[in-house]
């Protein structure tokens, strides 16, 4: 299967070249910080997680978003998803590897990293983390390739992999609510210690996920000569309407418990990400980006013509994913940092290099994506072919 | 002649017997007779005393500490490090911050801020390696060997007691202590109580250094002990009690 | 074999690239070293057999004791105690790094990271 990845068109070719740049960027950028350490980013002793965690903390949402793809087609056997199914599944490898790239980058002494393994301490939530990463990992690599695997031999998928598939299933989830774990269960952080924070992960990746998975569908829809099906997408853009619609509601909650219960440790972060305090505004502007985008998406998503036609659902959900990755990437880090634990405020703001890594590690997410992406069309294509020699044959 | 496979792997399995039984004879490890015994080590550092000769003790606990222990100074706020150091009322007790009166007595009360040791510590609860654990006396210690620079302590920390090295801190020593080592770039440390001078039968440097003899170090678990007699009689604080961290530092304020 | 030239062509450029040390090294010549010893000593805390096969296991150990399980004194196989600590044990008769431990590990690649963090006497004296 991997010959349809050697084969393509010149944009193709130019695209992983492109991809591959900054990819080599990227690797420079982190040489430096190999070198001097990971003083060369923004972050401090006070705000002492930023990009790298904000990204991963995104991209779990992400990989765990598959599953809107996956469970409606086994376990509901809902057909109009067939095509789009391993989109979701290899969406999800691309994003968890993104993940532990994310992680391996933050970390102050990277030769250790097995020390997780080495020494597994089940009362770190981050060890929890690792262990469903990697799983996720596996089983999606497993599912998604055999299943790819046996329709290029012209077969259904073999039954043994059922399990593994209703497995992939309830693990996704689990991979997400574990990372919100890393933040809510933390004492002296008061924009992190909410028991929703694991509902409103869910929320924004069950948004987030599958409305890049309609963007994407929508360019392969251009760029590659594949329809997903009009009917497949349309599913879609209601569970990015129904779970975009929970998310905002999600944050209305911690908005109203912060402010209605008067106690102003819980107001400070909000109040610092929205409004600035002590003098410090720095996120200001892009938190209110994030939520006027946020505003516009759901006005489009909600409005039945705007949904249907695709341009405005692409305009909806690229609203929905930006939106997303501010709230729950860098609003969540510094929100949670600030103000410290002695009430004083530490600016933060991500560095080039810093930036440098961060874009290199997508940049190798969507090289991945898109070399799976080619093997997959090819696949199908190739299917379709058959079929219709195949009809040809029957008729004659 | 030929060595035939079973004997070549005998001769390999007592091989790596005799190996593995000369490497296990080595010696035992105990405990120093003269090392300080106690369940929970605690301060009791009284602010009173603090206030009184602030002026004229030139902070001999904090220079001593970060002297004996190879703290760098680096003058850059957002990369530093520090073990201990001196903070204002309301920055250290900010909960506090909205009683007027105590915060006008305590405004000007100099406070000397450090690992609390908690006897329920977020930061050991957290740690994926186990680099930082609680030992049986009560100090939260690290093991700079085994961290791997993940910060989730740091986060986890509700007194922003942890430092990490962003950059290679040797460069920021001006005088090396040769009888301690320093840190590396990408490890997290933090105030260990001078377990190693408690495993020579010393108190912590910051106690022995301060000329008010303001600090007191001492077993809570130990009924006799002075710093219970201490906390019995005066007026005690705890930084964010309400997080049941349990801290072991208490502050002497009336 | 299907690309027969390639293939071959290909095992080749691997086994070379997964030799790479060998080439780099061949026709070094360099002497066997010869760590100096403490003047002033004559065994150390266990055999000298010992502490060649074993230093580094017992360095580890070392800091497991000292660090993880507050046991702070070695009792060697001859009865002596010994206070565990690399600076304020070890290096005060190994007080030269560079002519006892480094002449050793630069002969044959090591690089232990101990003195990231560990002072050698001659790094304390030049930093004053």
């Amino acid at each position: 299967m991997i010959e349809k990845a050697l084969t393509g068109s010149k944009k193709y070719w130019l695209w992983l070249a492109f991809l591959g740049t900054l990819i080599f960027i990227g690797f420079l950028c982190y040489l430096l910080q190999w070198k001097i350490g990971l003083g060369i980013t923004g972050m401090s002793r006070d705000v002492s997680w930023g990009f790298y965690i904000a990204n991963f903390t995104f991209l779990v949402g992400v990989a765990a978003s598959a599953v809107m793809v996956v469970l409606p087609y086994y376990w509901h056997n809902y057909k109009d998803f067939g095509k789009i199914t391993v989109l979701g599944e290899f969406l999800a490898i691309s994003a968890v590897l993104m993940c532990m790239l994310f992680i391996f980058v933050d970390l102050g002494q990277p030769n250790r990293v097995l020390n997780v393994l080495r020494y597994p301490t089940p009362n770190s939530v981050f060890f929890f983390d690792a262990c469903v990463l990697s799983g996720y990992l596996l089983l999606n690599l497993l599912c998604g390739w055999t299943v790819l695997h046996a329709e290029y031999k012209g077969t259904k998928y073999p039954s043994w992999l059922k399990p593994f598939i209703y497995l992939a299933i309830l693990w996704a989830p689990s991979i997400h609510i574990v990372t919100a774990f890393i933040y809510q269960g933390i004492p002296g952080r008061h924009f992190w210690l909410t028991a929703i924070m694991a509902p409103r992960f869910l929320a924004s990746a069950f948004s987030a996920g599958p409305a890049l998975i309609i963007i994407l569908a929508l360019l392969l829809k251009r760029v590659a000569n594949f329809d997903a099906g009009q009917k497949a997408i349309q599913t879609l853009a209601k569970i990015v309407t129904y779970a975009f619609v929970l998310n905002l509601l999600f944050f209305f909650f911690e908005v109203f418990t912060a402010f209605y219960s008067g106690i102003q440790s819980h107001q400070a972060p909000i109040k610092y990400l929205f409004a600035g305090l002590h003098g410090h505004a720095e996120w200001v502007p892009f938190m209110w980006a994030s939520y006027i985008l946020a505003f516009i998406a759901l006005i489009l998503l909600v409005i039945p013509a705007t949904r249907k036609n695709e341009t405005t659902l692409a305009v909806a959900c690229l609203s929905v994913f930006i939106a997303a990755w501010i709230d729950k990437g860098i609003g969540l880090i510094t929100g949670g940092y600030t103000p410290t634990p002695f009430e004083t405020i530490t600016p933060y703001r991500p560095t080039l290099p810093e930036i440098g890594i961060a874009i290199g590690i997508w940049a190798l997410g969507f090289f991945v994506l898109t070399i799976l992406y080619k093997i997959a069309l090819g696949v199908k294509e190739s299917k379709e072919l058959r079929v219709k020699y195949q009809g040809v044959l029957i008729k004659k | 002649m030929a060595i035939k496979r079973r004997d070549l792997l005998k001769l390999g399995g007592l091989t790596l017997i005799g190996t593995a039984a000369s490497a296990a004879v080595g010696g035992v490890y105990t405990k120093p007779q003269e090392a300080l015994k106690g369940s929970r080590w605690a301060l009791a550092i009284d602010v009173v005393k603090c206030k009184e000769n602030r002026a004229t003790c030139g902070l001999k606990c904090v220079e001593v500490c970060h002297s004996l222990h190879n703290v760098p100074s680096i003058p850059d706020k957002k990369k530093e490090i520090k073990w201990i150091w001196e903070e204002k009322f309301e920055h250290a007790f900010p909960e506090h911050e909205a009683n007027y009166y105590l915060n006008e007595k305590l405004h000007d009360t100099p406070f000397l801020l450090l690992c609390n040791h908690c006897d329920n510590p977020p930061c050991v609860r957290v740690c994926p390696t186990k680099a930082t654990f609680k030992r049986e006396d009560g100090i939260v210690m690290m093991d700079y060997h085994r961290c791997i620079g993940c910060r989730f302590c740091m986060a986890a920390c509700p007194y922003g007691a942890r430092s990490f090295n962003w950059i290679d801190p040797r460069p920021f020593i001006a005088k090396v202590n040769p009888e301690y080592p320093s840190r590396m770039k990408g490890v997290v440390e933090k105030c260990t109580l001078c377990y190693e001078r408690i495993a020579e039968g010393k108190i912590p440097a910051c106690v022995e250094a301060c000329p008010a003899k303001a600090i007191v170090f001492g077993d809570l678990k130990n009924p006799n002990d002075e710093i219970n007699k201490i906390l019995k009689e005066r007026i005690a604080i705890r930084r964010k009690e309400e997080l049941t961290t349990y801290p072991s530092v208490f502050y002497l304020i009336g | 074999m299907y690309n027969a030239g390639k293939v071959i062509i290909f095992i080749v450029v691997l086994i070379l690239f997964f030799t790479i040390p060998m080439w780099l090294n061949l026709g070094r010549v360099e002497a066997i070293p010869q760590p100096e010893l403490p003047k002033d000593k004559t065994k150390c805390i266990e055999s000298k057999e010992y502490m060649r096969a074993y230093h580094m296991k017992l360095l580890d150990d070392w800091r497991k004791q000292a660090i993880r399980e507050n046991k702070h004194v070695y009792v060697a196989k001859d009865g002596e105690k010994h206070f565990v600590s690399l600076q304020k044990t070890c290096m005060k008769c190994h007080n030269n790094k560079e002519k006892f431990c480094d002449s050793c590990h630069n002969f044959v690649v090591t690089h232990p990271d101990c003195w990231n963090c560990h002072i050698a006497p001659e790094v304390a004296e030049k930093w004053q």
